[in-house]
């Protein structure tokens, strides 16, 4: 079985993301960008899922600009086999991102197509279901636990109310939560081998995808400011004022 | 416009997420509220009492009992022939099936929308609620999740739609629900429509510890319970706690923060709170640049001493 590992390079988790002065968007000049962590998740998944004689090669993919090689790499150097990089300096949006991974699917033919469940960029949170309807295939959203069992995948998925288990038919598309693993970090032995592996570069026409996005952005603005209010003595003080609240 | 709202349910009664979005769609246009399930008489009728529904779709069949996206989507897109918009909370149920009616729709789908500001504009929350993003769509049909602490709830009573039958394609045979753990909250209030909120986070230690400190201090304020996702990571607390970015957005009067640092991804869940309250031994902490009242102590002093006085 082979496995799609589609990678999104995003801003890094840890930048407070700033809004542009004239509100045309997010200020990403000189930013630290990674990959996106949900996909660090799937990517670290597949790897394990390949170690246990389940796979036999992982196929990361990424959609954007010339540095998105650079998130192919990181995916690279913790354990994927080879790469493809679909270049674009335009936005994606997940509807045509989920066109274009359904173009490679068709050419690759895997058993398992493993997102995140949300990009931490855009927060959409729609890529990995949108494919799973254009490929007619299944789909275990949100998943904290995947078995592979013969013909089927079994994905146990987080949910508001608790947990939920789905079979789903290969092949299938899964979408990572946080729970589902701990990505490794990459060896420097590794990082250099990367290097070696193949990377195929494409662009969106290959697939003769149409990227036209279908959603504008008008404007983009800062959210509300939260003033801090004031900090209490000690918990008599605070017991007054939680008091004064009306709950208690 | 005529709208589709996919109605929450348990296949007993209507869930409450359903009514922010029963709000979000009559700023669009007319509503009609869709209850896929199986068994869901009593839900049909519950929908169709809602203000400001003005008819109630029944899809009643064993395939669309547990909601699986497989089944549902494609029940959806059957029916948007005659609608506009199709509205779902913003939910995991309501996030796992939009995205595939959408697709089998060939729309964009507009995530997690906190306001409706004209025709078929937008704003929605991006890196982490960190920008607000005006968006217009140019899809002939709009597909779109509702962020549920964004809008009024629709009142309960008040509607008296018609029911009408629907059905789709039924079992996609793609998929079979296996199992559902969910735990029973007891008398606790649920995270997502709770008045007062107790949040722990690592510094909690572990199942026992947190336990010992927030449940007291929530039992005595009536509240829900949440966590930071490192609680929930180092297993203190069920996932489904989790508030945050890619956790549960709730905003609550009052949220009582203790022993959570106030990463940007926790605050992205809890900082339209009315009130919040923040516990931590590190006065420089971000929650207390959110934070209405803040106390610099040791949460194992304070939370105790703070529940035997209220
Ligand atoms: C992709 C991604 C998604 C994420 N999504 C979420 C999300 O949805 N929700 C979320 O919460 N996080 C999320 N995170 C994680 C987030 O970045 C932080 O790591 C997390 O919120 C930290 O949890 P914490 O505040 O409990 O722990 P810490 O940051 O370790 O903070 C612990 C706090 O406890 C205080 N403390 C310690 N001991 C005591 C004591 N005795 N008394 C009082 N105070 C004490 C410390 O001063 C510190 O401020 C996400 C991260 C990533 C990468
Ligand atoms: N441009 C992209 N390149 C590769 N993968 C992507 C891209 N956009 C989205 N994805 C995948 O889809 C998931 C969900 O993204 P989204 O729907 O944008 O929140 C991500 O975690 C990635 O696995």
């Amino acid at each position: 079985m082979k496995i799609l590992v589609p990678v999104k390079r995003v801003i890094d988790y840890n930048v407070k993301p700033r809004v542009k002065a004239d509100g045309s968007g997010v200020d990403l000049a000189n930013v630290k960008m990674s990959m996106n962590p949900f996909d660090e998740i799937a990517v670290e998944e597949a790897i394990r899922i390949k170690e246990a004689g389940k796979a036999e090669e992982i196929v990361a993919v990424s959609i954007g600009p010339a540095k998105a090689q650079e998130t192919l790499r990181t995916a690279l150097a913790m354990g994927a086999d080879r790469a493809i990089l679909v270049e674009t300096d335009e936005e994606v949006e997940p509807l045509a991102v989920a066109k274009i991974l359904k173009a490679i699917a068709d050419e690759e033919q895997p058993g398992l197509v493993l997102l995140g469940k949300q990009s931490i960029s855009d927060d959409s949170n729609q890529t990995g279901q949108m494919l799973a309807a254009l490929m007619g295939r299944p789909q275990g959203t949100f998943a904290n636990t995947i078995e592979i069992d013969g013909d089927s995948v079994s994905v146990k998925r987080e949910i508001d109310g608790g947990l939920e288990t789905v079979k789903l038919t290969i092949p299938a598309i899964v979408t990572t939560d946080l729970r589902l693993n701990e990505p490794r970090y990459a060896s420097l032995p590794n990082i250099m081998k990367a290097k070696k592996k193949p990377l195929d570069t494409k662009t969106p026409g290959d697939f003769g995808v149409d990227i036209a996005p279908r959603l504008t952005t008008t404007h983009v603005a800062e959210p509300p400011v939260r003033q801090a209010g004031e900090k209490v003595e000690d918990v008599a003080a605070l017991v007054e004022k939680i008091k004064a609240l009306g709950i208690a | 416009m005529n709208t589709l709202v996919l109605v929450e349910h348990d296949n007993n009664s209507v869930n409450d997420a359903t009514l922010a979005v029963v709000t979000a769609a009559g700023q669009i246009g007319e509503v009609t509220a869709l209850v896929a399930g199986n068994d869901c008489a009593s839900v049909a009728e519950e929908a169709g009492k809602i203000a400001g529904v003005s008819k109630v779709l029944k899809a009643d069949d064993a395939a669309y009992g547990d909601f699986l996206a497989e089944n549902v989507a494609p029940l959806v897109a059957g029916l948007m022939d005659g609608y506009d918009a199709f509205l779902a909370p913003a939910t995991t149920s309501g996030k796992n099936i939009a995205p595939r009616v959408a697709a089998h729709l060939d729309v964009m789908q507009i995530s997690d929308i906190l306001s409706v500001e004209g025709d078929k504009t937008f704003t929605r929350p991006i890196y982490a609620g960190n920008a607000i993003a005006t968006v217009q769509s140019s899809d002939p049909k709009l597909v779109i999740t509702v962020r549920g602490t964004a809008f009024e709830k629709a009142a309960t009573e008040g509607g008296s739609a018609a029911i009408e039958d629907a059905s789709g394609p039924g079992d996609a045979g793609l998929s079979s629900f296996v199992s559902r753990e969910v735990a029973d909250g007891g008398d606790r209030p649920e995270l997502a429509s709770a008045n007062v909120i107790v949040s722990g986070g690592r510094a909690l230690k572990d199942s026992e510890t947190f336990e010992q400190i927030i449940n007291p201090l929530a039992d005595k304020l009536g509240a829900a319970i949440g966590a930071s996702r490192a609680a929930v990571d180092a297993g203190y607390v069920p996932n489904d706690y989790q508030v945050g970015q890619t956790g549960k957005i709730v905003a609550p009067e009052v949220y009582i923060a203790i022993g959570i640092s106030g990463a940007i991804q926790h605050l992205a869940g809890m900082k339209d709170s009315k009130v919040i309250i923040a516990i931590n031994k590190d006065e420089d902490a971000p929650i207390f640049q959110v934070a209405d009242i803040g106390l610099v102590a040791d949460l194992y002093n304070a939370v105790p001493e703070l529940t035997n006085a209220l």
